[in-house]
């Protein structure tokens, strides 16, 4: 694998994530239990979508075939994309949303801020931007986990429920494979090991403090960001995404 | 003081074009018709997000996904601050939500209309932002000071939805003829119902009167639509659009476009509840309202924890 090869994998594979997460946070335009949170989950989709829009397009230039973002995102196949499968899952009730929110926040802010180090400056300039981003999405979601968790036993019901649910999701976005052993190498990739340490800190911590229980590690998904073998759902949300684009190959918009 | 004099001085002030606050003695009729107003505006805000979130997941480019998302998140922002307005007036926002579920409390019609296709996002950014706004800046001399600073607020952000509309019926209006067709087809069916937004003819008018003594509309509605009227046909012409209306035709006498009559029977059937989304519209807001409350219920719970915390420590 050269450094080109594994730099445009690695890079679809964050965008990727930024992608579809937003794709299914926007979906709670109109459903959120209060306006305000309609409005703070359609404006973290937004930032996702906006670090996608810039992510992808530089995977374009690297990859070096001509394709645009739009293409990486509307043209590509199922088995192309290379999100973490946790990204994609149905957007269940709040608290679901809010969990896997949460759970990806904590990832995202120490895997942006290790990569504000790469000695890519493409990757270190759009991970220096998302940082001041996801720093707020993790405050957000963490505040939520614990007002879920800490306030009535209905709430804290269904949020441990979703946490369990979640749970087997989560080893995915720490694998790590030749793509990233050969950017690591090159100064150009985050070690994850490094990232799951700070996740693993916090997540305890708000844990803790939302009264909920951390789940034993057990047998975890993956497929997705590997190889691009995903969960069922992936092919429904690139169904809507992709409608216009594929059925007028030859519209602008 | 007697009512009278409270009242003469009320008209005094108004009429010497001064804002009335929220603290300021106001006649009930002034209260209760702004609140009406106001929180019918937020709820237009609010029940809008429908028909627009209806393409979001299907935008077709990221731009246009992102442009969108922003538009929306304004529109939300708008039913916030119109909330709020709304709530210096002594209502609150519970009982202004619970006002639209029951029916007492309306929001724009425009919003009873589905959006089809893509060219539909194009024609309500254009159209129906585009109508709001000769409404809205008018708003923005209205006599009531929180509803009016709202406005100008409001406007800024409205005028660049309605551009940001325009481009996406500009692109395809010069697009492939299938996206020809579908932008025409958006004009088509969003041409009527958008002159509607201005409501009957002043003559008709149940709120006009008050309203426009006490300044809380500054033009008729007859006026603001011709305005609307005026400034869009050649806007439409400019990107090759038909406007779907054989009678219109400028008037050099009036200095404005002559324009068919309205179909004020939909007008009606559909401010009266049977329009093709009314339902679905109203029983979407009931369903999500409903499924939110044990969120709401738990951050309540939340909140009261951490104070009693606080006292005790």
């Amino acid at each position: 694998m050269t450094t080109q090869e594994a730099l445009f994998k690695y890079t679809l594979r964050i965008g990727d994530n930024d992608l579809i997460l937003g794709h299914r946070l926007a979906e709670w335009c109109s459903y959120g239990p209060t306006l305000e949170e309609d409005l703070a989950l359609t404006n973290i989709a937004l930032d996702l979508t906006g670090e996608a829009q810039a992510l992808l397009q530089y995977a374009a230039e690297v990859e070096g075939k001509g394709r645009s973002a739009d293409d990486l995102a509307y043209k590509r196949p199922e088995r192309q994309f290379y999100n973490s499968i946790i990204t994609e899952l149905p957007k269940g009730d709040f608290g679901y949303s809010i969990v896997r929110q949460f759970l990806f926040d904590a990832y995202e802010l120490p895997f942006f801020q290790m990569l504000t180090k790469s000695k890519d400056e493409t990757l270190s300039a759009i991970a220096h931007k998302a940082v001041k981003e996801v720093k707020y999405h993790l405050r957000h979601s963490a505040n939520w986990v614990i007002r879920l968790g800490d306030g009535t036993e209905e709430s804290h019901n269904r949020v441990q429920k979703s946490l369990n649910d979640l749970w087997e999701y989560t080893g995915e976005l720490f694998e790590m494979d030749e793509v990233d052993e050969t950017v690591l190498k090159e100064g150009i990739g985050v070690d994850l090991t490094l990232v799951k340490a700070e996740w693993d800190e916090t997540v305890n911590k708000v844990l803790a403090e939302a009264t909920l229980t951390r789940p034993e590690d057990g047998w975890m998904q993956t497929g997705a960001k590997r190889e691009g073998i995903h969960s069922e759902y992936l092919g429904y949300i690139l169904t809507d995404m992709q409608y216009l684009p594929r059925a007028y190959p030859d519209a602008q918009w | 003081m007697e009512e009278l004099d409270k009242l003469q001085q009320f008209q005094q002030k108004i009429d010497a074009e001064k804002k009335i606050e929220p603290k300021d003695w106001m006649p009930e009729d002034y209260r209760k018709h702004l609140i009406r107003q106001i929180s019918q505006h937020a709820h237009s805000e609010v029940i809008g997000m429908q028909p627009e979130g209806n393409w979001i997941t299907r935008a077709p480019s990221l731009r246009s996904k992102i442009i969108l998302l922003a538009k929306i998140q304004d529109e939300a922002g708008h039913g916030l601050y119109l909330y709020s307005a709304a709530e210096t007036l002594g209502i609150s926002r519970e009982e202004m939500i619970n006002q639209l579920h029951t029916g007492k409390a309306k929001y724009s019609s425009i919003f009873n209309y589905p959006s089809l296709t893509w060219a539909d996002i194009g024609a309500i950014g254009w159209l129906v932002d585009g109508a709001a706004i000769v409404n809205q800046v008018s708003l923005q001399r209205t006599s009531y000071g929180p509803y009016s600073r709202a406005m100008i607020k409001i406007c800024m952000e409205e005028s660049f939805h309605q551009r940001q509309g325009y481009e996406i019926m500009a692109k395809m209006a010069q697009g492939t003829p299938e996206q020809k067709e579908m932008a025409q087809d958006a004009l088509n069916r969003w041409w009527w119902p958008s002159l509607m937004m201005f409501g009957p003819h002043d003559n008709e008018s149940a709120h006009t009167g008050n309203a426009m003594k006490w300044k809380i509309k500054r033009e008729t509605n007859d006026e603001l639509r011709q305005k609307f009227i005026d400034k869009t046909v050649q806007q439409a012409e400019v990107i090759g659009l038909t406007i779907p209306d054989p009678d219109l035709k400028w008037n050099e006498e009036r200095g404005h476009y002559d324009f068919g009559e309205i179909d004020w029977e939909e007008f009606w059937r559909v401010v009266n509840g049977n329009g093709p989304c009314n339902k679905k519209r109203l029983n979407h807001h009931k369903k999500v309202h409903e499924e939110g409350r044990w969120v709401r219920e738990a951050a309540a719970a939340y909140a009261k924890k951490q104070k009693n915390k606080q006292i005790a420590a």
